[in-house]
C-alpha cells in the first residue's frame, strides 16, 4: 500500500507526460514567442496578418483534457493508476487574487511572449537565451508564495487540496 | 513564422491534452506548469520528485519536437526560437509571470487547458483576464509605442 506521488511508476508516468507535453508545445510552435505575439495581436486581423494557431493548440488540448479529466469518474476509479489520490483544488470562488494575479501574468506574458511551459521547454532549444527568464520566474513565484500563502506554506496546489 | 499553421497546432494541442490526461489518470495530479514548478521548493519529500521529472521532460520534449515537427508537417519550419529580449527585460517579465501565476494560482496550462477542461468558473475568469491583459500589452507594444 506504499503508494506515493513519487513511486517509480508515478515517476515514469510524469516523465512520459512531461516529454509529451514538451513535444506538443514544440510541434505547435508555442516555443516561439513570435507565434504567441502573432496570436495576441488582434489588430492584425483586418490586414490578414493574425495567426490563430494558439487557439487551435488550446482547443486541441481542451478537447482531450475534457474527456481525460473525467475518465476516472466515468470508470469509477477511487485512486489514480499510480498515485495515492486525485489532487485538485477545492477553490470555487472568483476572488481578487485570482483576477489580479491573472492580470499580472497576462502583462508578463504579453511583454515576453512566454508563459511558464514554453519558457521551461525552451531550455532544451535556446537555453542561453531563456534561462534568465526561467530563474526570475521561479524567484517571483517563491517570493509571491511567501506573501500569498505564508512562510510555512509548502506548495501552491497542495496548500488547499482534497482528494477528488 | 507569421502564417497560420492549423494542423500542427491542433496536433500539438492534442498531445498536450494527452499529457495532461496521463498525469491526471496515472498520477492524480493536474498538469499546471506554474503550480508544478512552484511546488518544487521548498523540498517536501514524496511530492517533489515527480514535479522535477515532469519539468525536465518539457525541454527534452521540445528538443524532440524540433526534429519531429518539421518531419511530419510541411507547415512547421525547422528553426530555433528567436529571442530578442534584453537580459533586464527577461528578468522583469519572468518576475511578472512568476508572481502573477502564483497569486492567480495558474497559467495557460493549469487554467487554460485543465481548468477549462474541468469547466471551472475560476479558470474561465483567469483565462479571459490574462488573455485580455496580454492582448492589450501587445497592442500597445506593437501599435502604440
Amino acid at each position: 500500500m506504499a503508494r506515493s506521488f513519487s513511486s517509480p511508476a508515478a515517476l515514469v508516468s510524469a516523465a512520459v507526460a512531461g516529454v509529451l507535453f514538451g513535444v506538443g508545445l514544440s510541434i505547435g510552435q508555442m516555443t516561439h514567442p513570435e507565434k504567441i505575439w502573432n496570436f495576441l495581436d488582434l489588430a492584425a486581423i483586418p490586414s490578414g496578418g493574425w495567426d490563430p494557431s494558439l487557439a487551435f493548440v488550446m482547443g486541441g488540448g481542451l478537447i482531450v483534457a475534457f474527456f481525460g479529466l473525467r475518465l476516472n469518474r466515468w470508470l469509477g476509479w477511487q485512486q489514480p493508476l499510480a498515485g495515492p489520490s486525485f489532487i485538485v483544488t477545492h477553490r470555487t470562488r472568483v476572488d481578487a487574487p485570482l483576477v489580479i494575479g491573472a492580470a499580472v501574468f497576462g502583462i508578463g506574458w504579453g511583454l515576453s511572449g512566454f508563459c511558464p511551459g514554453p519558457a521551461i521547454a525552451d531550455l532544451g532549444l535556446v537555453p542561453q537565451d531563456v534561462w534568465l527568464f526561467v530563474v526570475a520566474m521561479f524567484v517571483g513565484s517563491w517570493v509571491a508564495g511567501q506573501f500569498v500563502e505564508g512562510p510555512r506554506a509548502s506548495a501552491p496546489d497542495a496548500a488547499s487540496v482534497k482528494p477528488a | 513564422m507569421d502564417h497560420f499553421t492549423p494542423l500542427s497546432a491542433l496536433v500539438g494541442g492534442l498531445l498536450i491534452g494527452l499529457a495532461s490526461s496521463i498525469l491526471w489518470l496515472v498520477n492524480g495530479r493536474i498538469a499546471g506548469i506554474s503550480n508544478i514548478a512552484g511546488g518544487i521548493y521548498p523540498i517536501r519529500r514524496g511530492d517533489e520528485l515527480w514535479r522535477f521529472v515532469f519539468l525536465v521532460g518539457l525541454p527534452v520534449g521540445a528538443w524532440l519536437g524540433y526534429w519531429i515537427g518539421p518531419a511530419i508537417f510541411a507547415e512547421v519550419p525547422r528553426e530555433l526560437p528567436h529571442i530578442t529580449l534584453t537580459p533586464l527585460w527577461l528578468v522583469g517579465t519572468g518576475l511578472l509571470v512568476g508572481i502573477g501565476t502564483r497569486v492567480g494560482r495558474g497559467c495557460t496550462s493549469g487554467h487554460g487547458i485543465c481548468g477549462l477542461g474541468r469547466l471551472s468558473l475560476r479558470s474561465l475568469v483567469a483565462v479571459v483576464t490574462f488573455m485580455v491583459a496580454a492582448m492589450i500589452v501587445v497592442f500597445i507594444t506593437r501599435h502604440v509605442v
